[in-house]
C-alpha cells in the first residue's frame, strides 16, 4: 500500500496523552494538522521523523510504503522535513546544501549536474557557490525544499514552513513547494496555524486529538 | 704487641680511601650513567656551573649529569621519602641531592641515604678537615661519611660604600645605626634559612658562653639564652624596612632590595656574591662586604646520595669531581660563583694552588685573612625553636 | 544496538568523571589521611598545631576576604565591559589582547605587576627624583600590604581575562543584541537593560566558571607568595610554606590547614550561592519597578573603560618591565630604563629553552587533545541519548578546580610512586589531564548545548546518519569553540606547576617548573626571558584557534563570530 498512515500513533508525557493521530495520507495528498501554539503538532512530527526527546513515549505505527517505521532510526525512514526557518547548514555552500542529501555513491560530474538541475528548477541558476547567509529569506525557503526533495524522500512533514515569509512571498513559497509536491506525488502532513495555508493545500484539515 | 699494630694497621686500612682499583670499579659502572642532580635553582649563575660541571663529567668519565632545578631542596627530600613510603627501594628519581643542615638531618633520621661514601673518596685526602671542621659537622652532626662536602658558605654583610662609607662592626653597633637609619635594614622572614641565621648571627653575638649553642636546647634556659636575643630584635623592629610590617622571602629578595637601594647594608651567606653581582651588572659597583668583630656564622653545603639512587656509582663520579681542585677553583672564582672551597690548599699540588692564588677576588670580596673566625652552626634544635619563637612574635601582626 | 560501539559510547561520561574525580579523591585521601592522623596513630594532634598557630585567625580572615573580594571585582569588571564596551574601539583592543592576558602565568603577572608597584618600582622610577624629590626609593608598604590589596589587584588582573573568554563564551547563547534593542527601545538604558535582560541568561552559563575562578583565588599560593601579606601569609601560601619544611612534622599540619582551606572553600562558595540569589531576587524586582537608570550609563562606561585600561595597563607595563629586565645590564633606582643593555641572560639561557618548550608543548598538546576528544565524546553521547549530566556529575566535574591542588597533589605523587606510574611525560600529561579536561569540557559545553538542535533533525530527515552529522555538521560548526577549547586546555597545561614536579619527579622540565625555580630566586632578569616565552606559547595557540575557523570559514557570514 502506498502513502503515509499513523496506525494510532499517540504520544505521552508522565502516562498523560499528549497527542494521538490516526490518518492515512495518500501520494500526492496534502493533509493539514491545525491549532494553536503547544497543542502537540510539532510533537507528533517529532513521533513520525522518529526524533523524539526521551522523557516521551509513542505508542501505535508509523507505516510509509507498506514498510513499518516503529523503531527505525530517523535516516533510515526517508521522510523529508521541512522548518519554520530554512535550516540551511551556514558552514556549507549553497551546493555543499544541496548535496548534503544526495546518495553518496553520486559523484563527479553527475552530483554536480543533479544540483545545477535543482537549483534550475528553484530559478537559483549560478547559486551554487553562494554563502547561503547571503540569500534573500525566499531563495533561502527554496534551497531548503530543494535539499529536501534531493535526497528523494518517500513523504514530507512541513512545520509551518511559511510563517517567518512576508506576505508577498508567502503565497509565491507556498505555490512552489505545494506543486513540487503533487509533482513529486509524495504524501505530506502539513502543521500550521494559518487558515489560507489550509486552503492552498487542498487536502484534509485536522486538529490534533489531545 | 703485635696484635696491637696489627690493629692500628687494620684501622688505618679501613680509613683509607677506596684503593684504586675500588675506584675503577665505580668509574666503570658509572660510565654512560645519566645522574639526576636535585639542586636548588633559583640562581641562574648556580646552574650554569652546575652546566659546566656536567660538561667536565661527560668529557672526563663519560657520566651525563643533569640538573632538576628545585624551587626548594625539600621538595627532593619529601619525594625520597615518598618513594621509601611507596615501597621503592631501587631505580629511584633522585640520584644526588644538594643538602645541608635540617633537611640532611631530616634524612639522616628517616635512614633515607646510602651508605656512607664520602670519606671513600679519592679526593677526600684534599679536604681541610682540620681548617674547615664544618665539612665534617653539619649543623652540630656529624657528616659520618653520608654527605661530601663542595662549597664553604660564610655570613658576610655588604653595604654600598658610596650611600654608606663606614659600615657598623658589632651588633650593638648595628642597632644604633638601624635606629639612626629607619627603614633601611631588613632580614628575611624566618624559618626561611638565612633570615634565621641572621637570628643565630644575633644569638651568638650576644650569648656570653656560646658552647651552650652546641649543645641541644635545654628547654630549662632557654629563656635566658635567647632573652637578649628578642631585647634586640624588638628594639630594632620598628626601625626595619616597611617598619617590620612586611620581611622579603628571601636571600635573593634580599638582594634585590640591595640593588633597588631599598636596603642599605643586606648580607648574604656567600663572601663571594657580591663580587659575582658586581661583574654581572646585578649590582652597584660601589658595593663592598664586611664582618661583625668575633666573626660570623659558617657552614658547608653537601651532596647527598639517597638509599635507592638509579645511578650511584654516577653519583659518587659527581661528588669525586665536585672536589676536584679545577672544579674548586671555577667555584671560588667570583665571576662564576665566588664560594669558599673546602680543600686545604696545603694538600695540594704547586700547580693546584697556583689556580686558587690566581683568582682575582674582584672589588667586594675580602681576603680569607680578613675574613674573621667562623662561627660553628649551633645545635639544629636552636634554629628550630628561634625560628618557632620568631613566628609566635612577629608572624602574626595582631 | 543501534549502531555498533553505542554501548561504548554510553560509558564515556563515566570514564570521563573517573579520570577527573578518581585523581582527586584518590590524592585527597592520601593527603588529608594524615591531617587525621590516620597511618600514623596521631589522632587530632595536626589540627591541635594548627590551632596552635598564632597566625591562623587572621591567615582565614585573609584567605576568604582575598578571595571573596576580587572574585567580586573581577566578575563586575568583567559584566562592566559586556554591557557598556561592545562596539567601541576600546573592547575590540581589549578582545585582541584577551589570549595573551589569559595566557600569562600567575607568577609572571605577579612579579611583573611586583616591579611596577614597589617603592623602587616602575612608577616610583618614573617620577623620581625629578616630581617626588627621592633619590632613594621612599620606605611605603605597597606591596605585601597586611590587608592584601596588592594580592587582590593581582587576582583581579589575572582572572578578568578568564571570566571575559567564559562569557564571551556563552553569549551568543543569550541573544544579547536582540534583548538589547527591546531593552533600549523600551527606555531602558544600557547598564539596566543588559542587567535586566541579558544578565540573567548569561550568569546561569557563566556560574560555573565564576565559581572555579572563586576557589583558585581563595588557593592561590604563587601570587600570594609574592604579592600577599606575610605576617601571616595566607592560608594557602602557608600550607605550601609548611609543605616545603623540612621538619616532617609540619606536613601533617599541612595536612590540617589543607583540610580546612577545602571547607573554606566549600563555605565561601555557599556563601556566594546565597548572594546570588538574594541578588536575582533584587534584580528582578528592579526590573519590575520599572528602572531605567539611563543616568547612569556615561558614569559606568568611564568607569568600565577606566578600570579594564587600568588593568591592561598594569599587567602590560608589568611584563614590559620583566621583557626590560631580560636584557638589563645595571639598572639602579631611580634609573627609569637600565644603564647598559645586554643579551647575556639570554644567551646563557638559550640552549635549555628549545628542549624545555619542545617539552611543553607536548605535553599541552597530548593533555588538551585527549581533554577535547573526551568532552566532545561525553558531549555526542549526551545529545545522542538525551543524557544530561546530573548536579553531582558537575559538581565530580569541577572538583580539580576547587579542591585546592596543595590538598591533594602530595597523595596522588604517593598513588603514582605505588603503581611506578612516575616521572614520564605520559604520566605528567595524564596529570595535566586531569586538570585540563574541566576546562575544556566548561569552556565548550555550553556552545555545544546551544547548537541548534534542528540542523541535526533536518540533516537525519535528509538521510545522515549520527555519525555523519557529528563529522559533518556539528564538530565543523562548532570548529570556533572546539579550537578556543583546546586552547584553553593548552594554556592550562602550560600553567601547571605542581602536578608537573610532583607527578614528573623533577625529570619532566617545562618552562614553568623552570620559571618557578628560577623566580623563587627573586632575579627578574631570568624570570623576564622564561615569562616572556611562557606566555608566547599559549598564546600561539589562541591566535591559531581564532584564525584557523575565520579563515576556513571566511566565506560564510552565518559562521562569523557574534
Amino acid at each position: 500500500m502506498r502513502g503515509l498512515w499513523l496506525d494510532g500513533l499517540r504520544v505521552t508525557r508522565d502516562g498523560a496523552t499528549v497527542v494521538e493521530l490516526n490518518l492515512t495520507v495518500a501520494p500526492g495528498e496534502v493533509v493539514t494538522i491545525m491549532g494553536p501554539s503547544g497543542s502537540g503538532k510539532s510533537t507528533a512530527l517529532a513521533a513520525i521523523l522518529g526524533t523524539l526527546a526521551p522523557a516521551f513515549r509513542a505508542s501505535g505505527r508509523v507505516v510509509l510504503d507498506g514498510r513499518d517505521l516503529t523503531g527505525r532510526p530517523p535516516r533510515a525512514r526517508r521522510i523529508g522535513m521541512m522548518f519554520q526557518d530554512d535550516v540551511l547548514f551556514p558552514h556549507l555552500s549553497v551546493a555543499g546544501n544541496l548535496g548534503f542529501g544526495l546518495p553518496f555513491g553520486l559523484r563527479g560530474a553527475a552530483r554536480r549536474a543533479r544540483i545545477a538541475s535543482a537549483l534550475a528548477e528553484a530559478g537559483l541558476e549560478g547559486f551554487a557557490d553562494r554563502d547561503p547567509a547571503t540569500l534573500s529569506g525566499g531563495q533561502r525557503a527554496r534551497v531548503a525544499l530543494m535539499r529536501t526533495l534531493l535526497a528523494e524522500p518517500a513523504a514530507l512533514l512541513l512545520d509551518e514552513p511559511f510563517s517567518r515569509l512576508d506576505a508577498y512571498l508567502r503565497g509565491q513559497i507556498r505555490g512552489f513547494v505545494l506543486d513540487r509536491i503533487r509533482q513529486t506525488g509524495l504524501p505530506a502532513i502539513l502543521v500550521t496555524h494559518d487558515a489560507e495555508d489550509a486552503r492552498a493545500a487542498g487536502g484534509p484539515v485536522l486538529p490534533p486529538a489531545p | 704487641m703485635f696484635a696491637r699494630l696489627f690493629a692500628t694497621a687494620l684501622a688505618c686500612l679501613a680509613a683509607l680511601p677506596a684503593t684504586a682499583s675500588d675506584w675503577d670499579t665505580v668509574l666503570a659502572e658509572a660510565r654512560g650513567q645519566t645522574v639526576y642532580w636535585h639542586a636548588w635553582g633559583g640562581d641562574p649563575k648556580i646552574n650554569a656551573f652546575i652546566d659546566w660541571v656536567g660538561d667536565q663529567a661527560l668529557d672526563r668519565h663519560g657520566v651525563r649529569l643533569e640538573q632538576v632545578k628545585l624551587a626548594d631542596t625539600t621538595d627532593a627530600v619529601a619525594r625520597v621519602l615518598a618513594e621509601k613510603q611507596a615501597g621503592r627501594t631501587t631505580g629511584g628519581a633522585v640520584d644526588l641531592i644538594w643538602i645541608n643542615g635540617e633537611n640532611f638531618a631530616a634524612m639522616k633520621a628517616q635512614g633515607v641515604l646510602s651508605a656512607p661514601f664520602a670519606e671513600r673518596l679519592p679526593n677526600w685526602r684534599l679536604v681541610d678537615v682540620v681548617g674547615k671542621p664544618a665539612v665534617i659537622t653539619d649543623f652540630t652532626e656529624p657528616t659520618e661519611g653520608l654527605e661530601s662536602p663542595w662549597a664553604m658558605a660564610r655570613l658576610v654583610f655588604e653595604h654600598d660604600s658610596a650611600r654608606l662609607p663606614d659600615s657598623p662592626r658589632t651588633l650593638a653597633g648595628l642597632l644604633d645605626w638601624i635606629k639612626a637609619n629607619p627603614g633601611r635594614f631588613t632580614y628575611p622572614q624566618p624559618p626561611d634559612y638565612l633570615g634565621t641565621t641572621f637570628l643565630k648571627q644575633v644569638l651568638h653575638g650576644l650569648t656570653p658562653d656560646p658552647s651552650v649553642l652546641q649543645e641541644p636546647v635545654d628547654p630549662a634556659s632557654y629563656e635566658a639564652v635567647t632573652a637578649p636575643l628578642w631585647a634586640w630584635l624588638d628594639e630594632a623592629a620598628p626601625n626595619l624596612w616597611r617598619e617590620g610590617r612586611a620581611f622579603p622571602r628571601n636571600e635573593p629578595a634580599m638582594a634585590q632590595l640591595l640593588a633597588d637601594g631599598e636596603v642599605a647594608i643586606s648580607f648574604a651567606f656567600n663572601p663571594g656574591r657580591a663580587s659575582a653581582a658586581i661583574a654581572a651588572g646585578e649590582l652597584p659597583a660601589t658595593v663592598r662586604t664586611f664582618v661583625l668583630d668575633g666573626g660570623t656564622i659558617g657552614n658547608a653545603s653537601f651532596v647527598a646520595i639517597p638509599f635507592n639512587a638509579a645511578h650511584e656509582a654516577g653519583a659518587k663520579v659527581i661528588a669525586n669531581l665536585l672536589l676536584d681542585p679545577t672544579v674548586q677553583a671555577r667555584a671560588q672564582d667570583p665571576a662564576v660563583l665566588g664560594f669558599q672551597t673546602v680543600l686545604d690548599l696545603g694538600a695540594l699540588s704547586p700547580e693546584d694552588r697556583a689556580r686558587f692564588d690566581a683568582l682575582d677576588l674582584g672589588p667586594a670580596t675580602l681576603p680569607p685573612a680578613d675574613l674573621g673566625p667562623t662561627l660553628l652552626e649551633p645545635h639544629a634544635s636552636w634554629m628550630e625553636r628561634i625560628a618557632e619563637d620568631w613566628v609566635r612574635r612577629y608572624g602574626s601582626a595582631e | 544496538m543501534r549502531h555498533p560501539g553505542g554501548a561504548l559510547l554510553r560509558q564515556a561520561p563515566r570514564l570521563t568523571l573517573l579520570v577527573i574525580a578518581g585523581p582527586v579523591l584518590a590524592g585527597l585521601t592520601g593527603t588529608v589521611a594524615p591531617a587525621f592522623g590516620l597511618g600514623t596513630g596521631g589522632g587530632l594532634d595536626a589540627f591541635r598545631a594548627l590551632a596552635d598557630w598564632p597566625g591562623l585567625g587572621a591567615a582565614v580572615r585573609l584567605s576568604l576576604a582575598t578571595g571573596l573580594i576580587s572574585t567580586v571585582l573581577a566578575l563586575a569588571l568583567t559584566l562592566l565591559i559586556l554591557a557598556l564596551l561592545p562596539g567601541t574601539r576600546a573592547f575590540s583592543a581589549l578582545m585582541r589582547l584577551l589570549s595573551p592576558l589569559l595566557a600569562v602565568p600567575h607568577a609572571a603577572v605577579a612579579l611583573g605587576l611586583a616591579f611596577l608597584l614597589a617603592p623602587s618600582g616602575w612608577i616610583v622610577r618614573a617620577l623620581s627624583p625629578w616630581a617626588t624629590g627621592w633619590a632613594e626609593p621612599p620606605d611605603l608598604l605597597t606591596l605585601n600590604d597586611p590587608a592584601g590589596l596588592a594580592l587582590i589587584a593581582g587576582l583581579v588582573a589575572k582572572e578578568v581575562p578568564f571570566l571575559l573568554l567564559m562569557a564571551l563564551a556563552a553569549l551568543p547563547q543569550t541573544d544579547a543584541p536582540r534583548r538589547m534593542l527591546l531593552a533600549e527601545s523600551l527606555g531602558h538604558g544600557r547598564a539596566a537593560g543588559w542587567a535586566f535582560a541579558v544578565l540573567p541568561a548569561l550568569y546561569a552559563q557563566i556560574r560555573l566558571p565564576v565559581y572555579a575562578v572563586l576557589a583558585y583565588s581563595m588557593t592561590a599560593v604563587e601570587m600570594a607568595m609574592i604579592l600577599g601579606p606575610t605576617r601571616p601569609p595566607t592560608l594557602s601560601a602557608q600550607i605550601a610554606l609548611w609543605m616545603a619544611d623540612p621538619a616532617l612534622a609540619e606536613r601533617a599540619r599541612a595536612a590540617a590547614a589543607a583540610a580546612l582551606q577545602l571547607g573554606l572553600v566549600v563555605a565561601a562558595l555557599a556563601l556566594w550561592r546565597l548572594a546570588e540569589a538574594v541578588l536575582r531576587r533584587g534584580l528582578l524586582r528592579a526590573a519590575a519597578l520599572g528602572l531605567r537608570l539611563v543616568w547612569l550609563d556615561a558614569a559606568l562606561r568611564l568607569l568600565a573603560l577606566g578600570m579594564a585600561a587600568l588593568t591592561v595597563g598594569a599587567v602590560g607595563a608589568g611584563l614590559a618591565g620583566l621583557a626590560i629586565w631580560s636584557v638589563a645590564g645595571m639598572w639602579a633606582f631611580p634609573a627609569a630604563l637600565p644603564e647598559t643593555l645586554s643579551l647575556r641572560t639570554w644567551v646563557a639561557a638559550a640552549p635549555d629553552l628549545v628542549a624545555d618548550t619542545a617539552m611543553t608543548l607536548g605535553l599541552a598538546l597530548a593533555a588538551a587533545l585527549a581533554a577535547l576528544a573526551l568532552t566532545l565524546t561525553c558531549l555526542e553521547t549526551e545529545t545522542r541519548h538525551g543524557l544530561r549530566p546530573g548536579a553531582g556529575a558537575m559538581a565530580l566535574l569541577y572538583l580539580p578546580l576547587i579542591v585546592p591542588q596543595v590538598a591533594f597533589l602530595p597523595g596522588l605523587q604517593a598513588a603514582a610512586l605505588a603503581v611506578g606510574l612516575d616521572g614520564t611525560p605520559l604520566a605528567v600529561a595524564t596529570a595535566h589531564l586531569v586538570f585540563v579536561l574541566p576546562y575544556v569540557f566548561l569552556s565548550l559545553s555550553g556552545p555545544w548545548r546551544a547548537w541548534d538542535g534542528r540542523i541535526a533533525t533536518a540533516a537525519a530527515a535528509l538521510g545522515a546518519g549520527e555519525a555523519r552529522i557529528f563529522w559533518q555538521l556539528r564538530l565543523p560548526m562548532l570548529l570556533a569553540p572546539a579550537l578556543t577549547a583546546l586552547a584553553v586546555g593548552m594554556a592550562v597545561s602550560v600553567g601547571q606547576y605542581l602536578p608537573t614536579l610532583l607527578i614528573g619527579g623533577g625529570r619532566v622540565v617545562t618552562l614553568t617548573t623552570e620559571a618557578v625555580a628560577l623566580s623563587s630566586g627573586g632575579n627578574r632578569r631570568i624570570v623576564g626571558t622564561y615569562a616572556l616565552l611562557q606566555m608566547l606559547l599559549p598564546a600561539a595557540c589562541f591566535a591559531v584557534a581564532l584564525a584557523a575557523p575565520a579563515l576556513a570559514f571566511r566565506n560564510r557570514r552565518g559562521m562569523a563570530p557574534a
